[in-house]
């Protein structure tokens, strides 16, 4: 078996005046990905383009070690997703909507359904239209766990959601990790507690893969530096990634946490980078460059 | 088994993992040969990626505190040499310990506490 779940090598889109430019990432069968940057960094494109819908201009998409242009409706059985817009209809109600969505899966299970809605606190006999912006993303949450994907899909997942139901969400994607051959890959602008359960981080910006490393690799190399407003030269400005400058001195983003340390020794504070330090910094390299 | 992860700390998480269940081992309260819970199982209840997990099980693995059978899980190792010393100095520091709070107690201070101490490592 190939030893990842997906594959993403080379793409390429434009789209209304947007462009996606040589987007790779890759996760391994059994573990977690966060697709993180902000908005209209391009998260929500390259999950349309995983799922084939949006039209890729150039690059390959690999899941399951195949390409899905040649075998759509097999791969999509063993996708789960959870969409920003959810494609279920407004008019009839959830149980209705439940089985449409069923027949385009072999491996539904109703039973676990049910289940799940009846955890989520969702009436089967409401209309989805109805719904709440929470409760139809723990709809959407629903469907997609109840046909033993192998590969769950996550647009913002945490969005409308109470701190109460992210919690219930990172309990049912570890249960669901006990399973070493499952993935999940969502994206996301930031929500601490789904950091802590991605074992890698892929950083979009500006429609390109700034990186896609596991957490701990991203944890050891970025860093934020802070330090005296005289030690912030042309010379220096060179390593970080971007900066912010006050009346007492100055903070700045770096990716290579031991040249600042040899750089600069005991001058400055070096502290790990968050992920939100690292889109702060990057975000305002870009606009004042 | 007790594992508390601090998200304040600034321990790395694999870290504070690895050095909890040292901890354990070196107490006894987990002994030669007791299975420790799977990496995804603990990933789970401790709500952390499985990576970090693991990290913190190659490295009581590179240490030699457990063993890990593929298929099976880890296991608390046989004990070495090494081990057992690092035990055994541990004792002794939580004897001192003791010893440094009583006197505390008593108002002993720092110099007449090493004198004690030098006095009874003469005697041996």
């Amino acid at each position: 078996m190939n030893e990842y779940i997906l594959e993403i090598e080379g793409l390429h889109k434009k789209r209304n005046g947007f462009e996606l430019k040589d987007v790779s990432l890759r996760i391994p069968y059994g573990f977690v990905m966060g697709m993180i940057g902000a908005n209209g960094a391009g998260k929500t494109t390259i999950i349309k383009l995983i799922l084939n819908l949006l039209r890729r201009d150039s690059g390959s998409i690999r899941l399951f070690g195949r390409d899905i242009l040649e075998n759509e409706v097999e791969i999509k059985e063993r996708i789960g997703f959870v969409l920003d817009r959810p494609p279920y209809y407004d008019d009839i109600s959830l149980r209705a909507n439940a089985r449409i969505v069923s027949m385009f899966y072999r491996k539904w299970n109703q039973h676990y359904f049910d289940q799940l809605l009846e955890e989520f606190d969702l009436s089967p006999r409401k209309k989805f239209g109805k719904l709440s912006q929470g409760q139809k993303m723990k709809f959407g949450l629903a469907v997609a766990l109840s046909h033993d994907a192998d590969l769950i899909l996550m647009d913002e997942p945490t969005a409308g959601l109470d701190p109460v139901f992210r919690r219930e969400l990172l309990e049912r994607l570890g249960n669901l990790l006990l399973d070493d051959k499952k993935s999940v890959l969502f994206s996301t602008h930031i929500t601490s507690d789904l950091e802590k359960i991605a074992d890698y981080i892929t950083f979009v910006h500006d429609g390109e893969v700034v990186f896609s490393a596991t957490r701990e690799e991203v944890g050891e190399r970025w860093c934020v530096v802070k330090g005296g407003r005289e030690l912030l030269t042309a010379e220096t400005t060179a390593l970080f990634r971007g900066h912010r400058m006050s009346q007492f001195g100055f903070e700045a983003l770096c990716d290579d946490t031991q040249a600042v340390r040899s750089r600069f020794g005991d001058d400055v504070v070096i502290e790990r980078a968050s992920l939100e330090d690292i889109m702060f910094y990057l975000n305002k390299g870009v606009h004042h460059a | 088994m007790k594992i508390v992860i601090s998200n304040a700390s600034d321990d790395p998480i694999y870290e504070q993992i690895a050095r909890q269940i040292r901890g354990h081992i070196l107490s006894d309260e987990l002994r030669e040969g007791d299975a420790l819970p799977s990496i995804r199982g603990l990933a789970r209840e401790l709500q952390i990626s499985v990576i970090t997990t693991k990290r913190a099980f190659d490295e009581l693995e590179r240490e030699g505190f457990i063993d890990t059978v593929t298929g099976k899980g880890s296991f608390v190792a046989m004990q070495n040499k090494d081990l057992l010393r690092e035990k055994k100095m541990k004792q002794v520091e939580n004897i001192l310990a003791e010893a440094v709070r009583e006197a505390r107690m008593l108002g002993i201070g720092r110099e007449d506490l090493m004198n004690m101490l030098a006095v009874l490592c003469e005697e041996e």
